[in-house]
């Protein structure tokens, strides 16, 4: 399966599905389009045989928070991070590092061939009308080759599971491929204050508590005193809304590929689906006063037996330090 | 009255001299250098807070603003920790405003597109010239009350706006009196270029020289004219949606309150129904100027002249129907945002028809290395790789992750703080031979070149995988994570810094040596009507109108 393979390979390893493979296009019906994003597809193959490790952008990664020295993605534990970091990491970052590439190969050229001194006078032409067409329609394809994925991507991230339908992952032209997700087992839903976080178990007669940064904690900025705990391979919904006198936060998880604001008087939706346990941390993402970068998240996937313990003691009397005590006694 | 002076022939006579001459002045060239000295000052403020905000962020932790805020307000102890972290957000939002509306504006549309429209079409001066006075002296106010808002009670009880160059509400309607000040400065600078766009629109469409026809029109003047279209449509607005949050604020509407029925996400909608074409308006004269830098120093006509005057008006159209991609995580709905995803994409057709034209333009061209040429050479790179990152943020399912982190931060300063103001040096140097009558020193003036190239890149190209690493925007502090970039960044700074330096060096240089440059010193290349004049062009030109074949 597409999430077995270890979260510390480099990028080709994960990318090479998507672009080996020639059938990948098949579910794509507009005959046109077929043709464009099969040669598309090709080049792009090509090209990763021929320049391996451009960019090794999770070499440094982990799930669930940042490392020093960083340049791509946090790692995934979830089917929607893996379609966007297959995405990015994919064709999107191919596509824009050649463009750049010839872009600049295009510069370097006019100005060693054409500077004055070469060439000391100079043409007089002013259109051509074949580059001119091809760079109107050229684009056009590349930008048909990157919808498509990126239409997939989108609209996994904005489907609530059902049991029935499948998410593309890492496999990015081919949905039939991918996994089918159960519906959500659990709600749980966020509110942003000015600056915390409170989590209410929205099946568990709304049992709820705040959690605040901690202080002298690490990782710094990234700890808090009480955790979102969940279940491991478990779908869970999150609902996500702001005290209705307060200002707009948002809700993200980077590991988990979500990120939804958090706006006073709306209630908004997300999912997420984590297949490993740990820490995942994520931070407001929308500008909400002096403390904005001081009300971090933190989302603590566990065994399905440990969260219903913990979900048991702190139903007991809403005590969110009885809970974390009873956590940490089962380790 | 103007037109009686332009018609009695005595130049030097009856005009205001002193102080008179500036204040009073309804002369094109003299609005357009306040533009431009108001564009510097503007831009050394808005530089000066970016360079609190990297200091600050080099090393983890809060280094410097609980001390600032204990030097500028007076609070102590706690209270200038918790005084600090706001005066950051107040520092991250007067930026953004002063960089956009005090430095990059008026410095293109105001300074440049004052001094050159009536020079490239023949006309002796702007159609409403009392009219691009009081366009000019509202900007002054206009700073000052942003400037104000910094120092009096904002959001907690704390001085100034921190709510962003956004002004979302509800936060920025805890910012009371500073967001009012705030609103009153857009209100101001928002007139001021309304009142610039109708005077720029009539001028272009009713004083070009006889048989200057719109498609013989300098792509400089096209480029203008669109955008000053764009000013035209989405000022008013942002006029209307900054009202409104000001009824909010001191008259007890609601709005964007959800309490009393409103909706803070409507703000969003016509914010950036004004915000996105306003980055349109930001580039647009960009790209004029970097048509005739490159056609000038390849020594060789514009390649797909109608091509690259019809991609800037696709450019201006479809920027104003795809606003809603700054707002992918606010719940709007799946086929909302399919739609916006489609439509942002399209934006990429017309830039890669306006990149690889200019790359045309010098294919088979004699080029010349001159100032303005490497920084229109340095423009088209890096404009490129500002678009490329665009391409990336439309897609609404890679936006999920970088929505708000510092890849969107990198995203925007490429294509404008590298993108613009690129251009802006391009055409400072470029005209200014023609503006000053001096030429500048191109030792001098190259090193500013390699200094802000080397520097700006330094500060936002590792801002890239800050934002892909998951750094939000807006943070005073970080995880220590996120250290090791942001210090290349701050490193960055102090390059682009002295660059800044070495770049007023140049412009008192210039004035000190006095080497005239003479009616035209970039040779054949240079074609357009400006250079036919003196420099500096006498205070009223074209007494007998030029008459284009």
């Amino acid at each position: 399966m597409w999430f077995s393979s270890p979260g510390n390979l480099p990028l080709f390893p994960r990318v090479v599905p998507f672009a080996g493979a020639p059938g990948n296009g098949r579910c794509l019906t507009i005959p046109g389009v077929f043709a464009v994003s099969q040669t598309l597809t090709r080049f792009a193959t090509a090209a990763l045989a021929a320049a391996p490790a451009l960019a090794p952008f999770d070499a440094l990664a982990e799930a669930g928070r940042p490392v020093p020295g960083q340049i791509g993605f946090q790692s995934s534990v979830t089917p929607i991070m893996d379609a966007t970091i297959a995405f990015h990491d994919g064709p999107l970052m191919w596509i824009i590092t050649i463009i750049v590439i010839l872009v600049m190969l295009l510069l370097v050229w006019v100005m060693v061939r054409y500077n004055s001194h070469i060439n000391p006078t100079p043409a007089r032409f002013t259109h051509n009308s074949l580059v001119e067409v091809l760079w109107t329609v050229v684009p056009i394809a590349i930008l048909i080759f990157i919808a498509i994925p990126s239409f997939g991507v989108l609209s996994d991230q904005e489907t609530m599971p059902d049991g029935t339908r499948a998410y593309l992952g890492a496999s990015l032209f081919d949905r039939a491929g991918g996994e089918v997700i159960p519906a959500p087992e659990l709600t749980v839903k966020a509110t942003g204050n000015q600056w915390y976080w409170n989590y209410e178990y929205v099946d568990s007669d709304g049992v709820n508590f705040d959690s605040n940064i901690l202080a002298g904690a690490e990782p710094r900025l990234l700890a808090v005193d009480y955790q979102l705990v969940v279940p491991v391979d478990t779908t869970v919904r999150v609902q996500v809304t702001a005290a209705p006198s307060g200002v707009i936060h948002a809700f993200a998880v980077p590991s988990f590929g979500i990120k939804i604001d958090a706006v006073p008087g709306r209630l908004s939706e997300t999912w997420f689906r984590a297949r490993k346990t740990g820490v995942y941390y994520g931070q407001c993402s929308e500008l909400c006063g002096k403390d904005h970068a001081f009300m971090p998240i933190a989302v603590r996937v566990v065994e399905r037996v440990e969260f219903e313990t913990w979900l048991a003691a702190l139903t007991v009397d809403g005590d969110p330090e009885a809970a974390k005590t009873t956590l940490a006694s089962l380790n | 009255m103007a037109h009686a002076e332009a018609a009695d022939h005595h130049a030097g006579h009856g005009h205001p001299t002193g102080w008179r001459r500036y204040v009073y002045s309804t002369n094109h060239k003299d609005i357009g250098t306040m533009y431009l000295v108001f564009a510097i000052v503007g831009g050394v403020i808005g530089g000066a807070l970016s360079g609190f905000m990297r200091w600050e962020l080099a090393e983890p932790g809060i280094q410097i603003f609980h001390g600032l805020a204990s030097m500028v307000y007076g609070f102590e102890g706690d209270a200038a920790l918790d005084a600090g972290k706001h005066m950051y957000n107040v520092f991250t939002t007067a930026h953004g405003l002063i960089m956009i509306f005090f430095m990059v504006m008026p410095a293109l549309i105001g300074g440049f597109g004052n001094w050159f429209v009536p020079l490239m079409i023949g006309a002796p001066d702007m159609a409403f010239p009392r009219m691009n006075n009081i366009s000019f002296w509202l900007l002054p106010p206009a700073i000052a009350m942003l400037v104000i808002s910094m120092f009096v009670e904002g959001t907690g009880g704390f001085p100034g706006l921190g709510g962003g160059w956004t002004i979302y509400p509800p936060l920025s309607e805890q910012g009371g009196t500073s967001t009012t000040f705030a609103i009153l400065s857009l209100h101001l600078a928002g007139a001021s270029s309304i009142l610039g766009a109708i005077n720029f629109i009539t001028t272009i469409f009713n004083m070009r020289a006889p048989g200057m026809t719109l498609h013989k029109m300098p792509l400089f003047v096209w480029s203008i004219l669109i955008t000053t279209f764009l000013i035209l449509l989405a000022m008013p607005v942002l006029a209307g949606a900054i009202t409104m949050l000001l009824t909010d604020i001191n008259f007890g509407t609601t709005f964007f309150v959800p309490e009393g029925g409103g909706d803070p996400v409507l703000f969003q909608h016509l914010f950036w129904f004004f915000g996105h074409p306003e980055v349109y308006i930001l580039i647009l004269p960009g790209f004029g100027i970097v048509s005739h830098v490159v056609s000038t120093f390849s020594r060789k006509p514009i390649f797909g002249y109608l091509g690259m005057v019809y991609a800037m008006v696709a450019i201006g159209f479809i920027g104003f129907v795809v606003w809603a991609h700054h707002m992918y995580t606010t719940g709007i709905s799946l086929n909302t945002q399919r739609y916006f995803v489609a439509a942002t994409m399209v934006i990429a057709v017309p830039t890669g028809v306006k990149i690889f034209s200019w790359i045309a333009t010098m294919w088979g061209g004699s080029i010349q290395f001159k100032t303005p040429m490497l920084w229109a050479i340095g423009f088209i790179f890096l404009f490129t790789v500002g678009g490329v990152t665009g391409v990336v943020l439309a897609n609404a399912g890679v936006d999920r992750s970088l929505h708000d982190t510092y890849y969107v931060v990198a995203h925007f300063h490429y294509v404008l703080s590298l993108g613009a103001v690129f251009a802006i040096f391009a055409a400072w140097y470029f005209w200014y031979p023609k503006m000053s009558g001096y030429m500048y020193n191109e030792l001098i003036a190259n090193t500013h070149f390699w200094l802000t190239f080397i520097g700006v890149n330094l500060v936002f190209f590792p801002q890239h995988f800050l934002g892909l690493a998951g750094m939000p925007r807006r943070y005073v502090d970080y995880p220590d994570a996120f250290a090791p970039w942001n210090m290349v960044s701050s490193i960055g700074y102090l390059v682009t810094l002295a660059g800044l330096v070495v770049f007023l060096i140049g412009l008192v240089e210039a004035f000190v040596r006095k080497r005239a440059a003479g009616d035209n010193p970039w040779g054949a290349g240079a074609t357009t009507l400006e250079w036919t004049l003196p420099s500096p062009p006498p205070f009223h030109q074209f007494d007998t109108l030029p008459v284009i074949k």
